[in-house]
């Protein structure tokens, strides 16, 4: 057992922080660093940047345009993307579908998606949750009925994020009405510009739309859009919801933010002493940092058991990296918040081209919207006590 | 970066399991308790036959040479079982410092005593009015021709009852909580103005309050440099806070067991309680803070050997908070899940417990550590 890296994986660490910090254009690294968001034009930029390098995809496999690195490597990358503040990569793409359709799908399937997802020429969303089936996904309930070489497809998707720049779905739908539960249920690739889906945004209480409510009435959607086999959809979104968790712990994230706390608690005072140099938030930040380092020790091991796994097949521990990761973003909000004090309080419209100087220091109005905001994260991809079910289940054998 | 363990680490864990688990079920670690000393001379000799007495040690003192992963696998094991016998005092401790600050001759004459089991090492140095700080240090040890005097107290000695000798830090220079002019002494334990009180303690193992009155001990006694012997002994601490952490680590993995399992067993309402969701989750949260403190424990293995003194005391002392942490929650929802059973003597999970909340103030409690993290500006590197 060695816990260090080895010094190939650090010469790896350095010519891939080389690369970050050269090739993230810095409008988009001080976009970031401010906690605002990349808008659509500049995540198609950043991910043509890295296709080029031949980095969008490093974990698919080599011939769709993947790498041959190590779990560590990936971790490497992935934590070294995240302390660039460079944006992560449309996960609907990259983590979600592109795996389900590489694993799942045809060969023209292949052929046809996966170089547009790598390039970002396509952008997808996610069509799982819908009003009635949140946790319980597999109580779903849009149809997909057979009408020669198409299916027909019938029900409301919802808190479908970045729907609205959306070229792609991918769906679950209910292929067999007989079936029980999570059998019947089909997993399908639609256009977003077919007739008959209507694209609704909802504002969340940050005052950002990011989500939307997609509507689907009798949408044509071509057989061929069928990933892998009619009714075995669930195995599919079972696959890629459980690859959804190995990156959620977003250790890089919580690293980058913590460490620009630190230097922003050392800017503002009270009386003549920094922030950072009082006990109470030091120890408060320090409480947080060790949390995350025991949490970057659990993903490197879950990372390093990983390699012994049976490819597509979650690991259940990676749900306390879903747990513990969500907790430890919200609580890096609650200290962002801390740190601004009175000018938390201004409420700033993010929007494109703005060039107002903002009231009090650029860096506060995004403290509070994000702090609101990121709640999401122990709710989405699978709510924390869903993780919990899982373990309880899966390691603890309840 | 690998986590699998060697050919002969495997072998190892694999030995000291079969030893606990052949000889130390929890009816006979209350036998072992109630020995003369708090703990079992037979189970110490099959120590030291096994070789565990010897792993940190250079082979050239009777040793194996081992590291901090080593002597993680043998106290994650102790940890499980509530092992009593003195060796985080004798092995880590005190040969820690003989082996870290000792002279040759120190060495030759005591290393290969300690891996044959024959002498029992105890490391007294806390005060009443040290607390955590490993600098506050008022004992006096006064030159005197060639020899040195030693006088003061020393609280809480682990396992000082029964050491054959005691390394005791003493002031040569300075004042009470300079770090300089602390030097480290050699005493045998029946050295004339030694007195010493043994009592037991709240984990079922025996310390000892140490009053050492005009001691004279020989120049040849002196373990290290006389004047500055605080970072031998905040090097040795480290080495053992992450000793304790993995020994925690056992009794924590020990505790979750024994509640999954009771809830799987127990019935009321006519079902299993573990058919709960509520008591579900909160054995999940269980699991997570053991797989943290896990995790922390691992770092501070790896980080104990690490040569930079700043960089391995913040890495212990952040490994040191989370076990006192995840301690605390796993140990009271242990006993809160097993309901009354969890709080009588007769029952495992409150010892475990006992262990868990006792390790926390040893070298310094979670509050005490954090500010240490804290005051070193943090964990994340910039």
């Amino acid at each position: 057992m060695d816990l260090r890296f080895t010094d190939e994986e650090l010469a790896f660490r350095a010519e891939v922080r080389e690369f970050f910090r050269t090739a993230l254009p810095a409008s988009i690294r001080e976009k970031m660093i401010l906690g605002h968001h990349a808008s659509k034009e500049d995540l198609v930029a950043w991910t043509r940047i890295l296709n080029q390098r031949g980095w969008a995809v490093p974990h698919w496999p080599k011939e769709w345009g993947g790498t041959d690195w190590t779990p560590v490597q990936q971790y490497i990358f992935r934590d070294e993307l995240q302390l660039a503040h460079a944006p992560e990569l449309l996960a609907f793409g990259v983590n979600m579908v592109g795996p389900v359709i590489y694993t799942f799908g045809n060969d023209e399937q292949k052929r046809h998606f996966l170089p547009r997802i790598a390039n970002l020429d396509d952008w997808w969303c996610q069509g799982f949750s819908e009003p009635g089936s949140g946790s319980d996904l597999a109580s779903l309930k849009t149809t997909a009925r057979r009408d020669g070489d198409h299916y027909i497809v019938n029900g409301q998707k919802t808190w479908t994020t970045l729907a609205q720049h959306a070229d792609w779905i991918f769906c679950l739908a209910r292929t067999d009405m007989a079936a029980k539960k999570q059998e019947g249920i089909s997993f399908l690739l639609i256009d977003m510009k077919s007739p008959g889906i209507t694209v609704r945004p909802i504002q969340t209480i940050d005052g950002g739309h990011e989500v939307n409510e997609v509507f689907l009435d009798d949408v044509r959607v071509p057989v061929e859009n069928l990933v892998g086999q009619e009714n075995k959809g669930w195995d599919y979104a079972k696959f890629l919801l459980g690859n959804e968790r190995i990156g959620i712990a977003r250790v890089g994230i919580s690293k980058a933010r913590l460490n620009r706390i630190r230097e922003l608690a050392s800017l503002e005072r009270i009386g003549d002493v920094p922030l950072i140099e009082t006990p109470r938030f030091r120890e408060k930040l320090a409480a947080v940092e060790i949390e995350l380092k025991a949490l970057e020790m659990t993903q490197l091991r879950v990372v390093a058991a990983e390699s012994r796994r049976e490819r597509g097949k979650p690991d259940p521990a990676s749900s306390i990296l879903k747990i513990k990761g969500s907790e430890i973003q919200q609580a890096t909000t609650e200290l962002l918040l801390d740190v601004v004090g009175p000018y938390a309080m201004p409420y700033v419209p993010e929007e494109e081209g703005r060039n107002e100087p903002t009231d009090g220091p650029d860096w506060a109005s995004a403290a509070a919207p994000t702090y609101f905001n990121w709640r999401k994260m122990s709710i989405y991809g699978g709510s924390n006590e869903i993780q919990k079910n899982i373990i309880a289940k899966a390691i603890l054998g309840f | 970066m690998d986590f699998d363990l060697s050919e002969e680490q495997r072998l190892l864990k694999d030995s000291v399991e079969r030893l606990v688990a052949d000889r130390y079920d929890f009816e006979s670690r209350k036998r072992y308790g109630q020995e003369p000393e708090g703990f079992s001379r037979d189970l110490w000799a099959a120590y030291a036959e096994l070789g565990l007495l010897a792993i940190p040690f250079a082979e050239e003192h009777g040793g194996f040479g081992g590291g901090p992963v080593e002597t993680m696998i043998v106290m994650e094991a102790f940890g499980r079982s509530l092992v009593l016998e003195p060796y985080l005092a004798t092995v880590i401790l005190g040969g820690g410092l003989v082996r870290r600050g000792g002279s040759e001759a120190q060495k030759a004459e005591h290393l290969p005593a300690i891996a044959g089991g024959e002498r029992l090492f105890a490391f007294a140095h806390t005060e009443r009015q040290s607390r955590f700080d490993l600098h506050d240090v008022s004992t006096a040890a006064r030159r005197d021709g060639e020899s040195y005097v030693l006088d003061g107290h020393k609280s809480v000695v682990l396992h000082g009852d029964s050491a054959d000798h005691i390394l005791v830090s003493a002031r040569t220079a300075g004042a009470r909580r300079d770090r300089g002019g602390i030097g480290l002494f050699m005493v045998d334990a029946k050295a004339p103005g030694l007195q010493r009180r043994g009592y037991p303690t709240q984990d079922g193992r025996r310390a000892a309050e140490i009053t050492l009155e005009n001691v004279r001990v020989g120049a040849e006694s002196v373990i290290g440099d006389p004047e500055n012997a605080l970072p031998l002994i905040e090097r040795v601490t480290d080495e053992a806070m992450a000793a304790l952490s993995a020994e925690a680590v056992g009794a924590m993995d020990e505790m979750l067991k024994l509640t999954v399992d009771y809830l799987k067993t127990r019935k009321q309402f006519g079902t299993t309680i573990g058919s709960f969701q509520v008591l579900q989750h909160r054995s999940t949260e269980m699991f997570i803070e053991l797989e943290q403190a896990r995790s922390m424990a691992m770092f501070a293995a790896m980080m104990a050997a690490d040569e930079n003194p700043a960089e391995r005391a913040k890495a212990v002392a952040a490994a040191k908070v989370q076990i006192g942490r995840s301690g605390r929650f796993v140990g009271q929802q242990a006993i809160q899940l097993h309901g009354g059973v969890g709080v009588t003597m007769e029952y495992k999970v409150g010892h475990l417990f006992k262990r868990v909340t006792m390790i926390d103030t040893l070298f310094g409690d979670a509050d005490h550590h954090l500010a240490r993290v804290a005051e070193a500006g943090g964990l994340v590197a910039a």
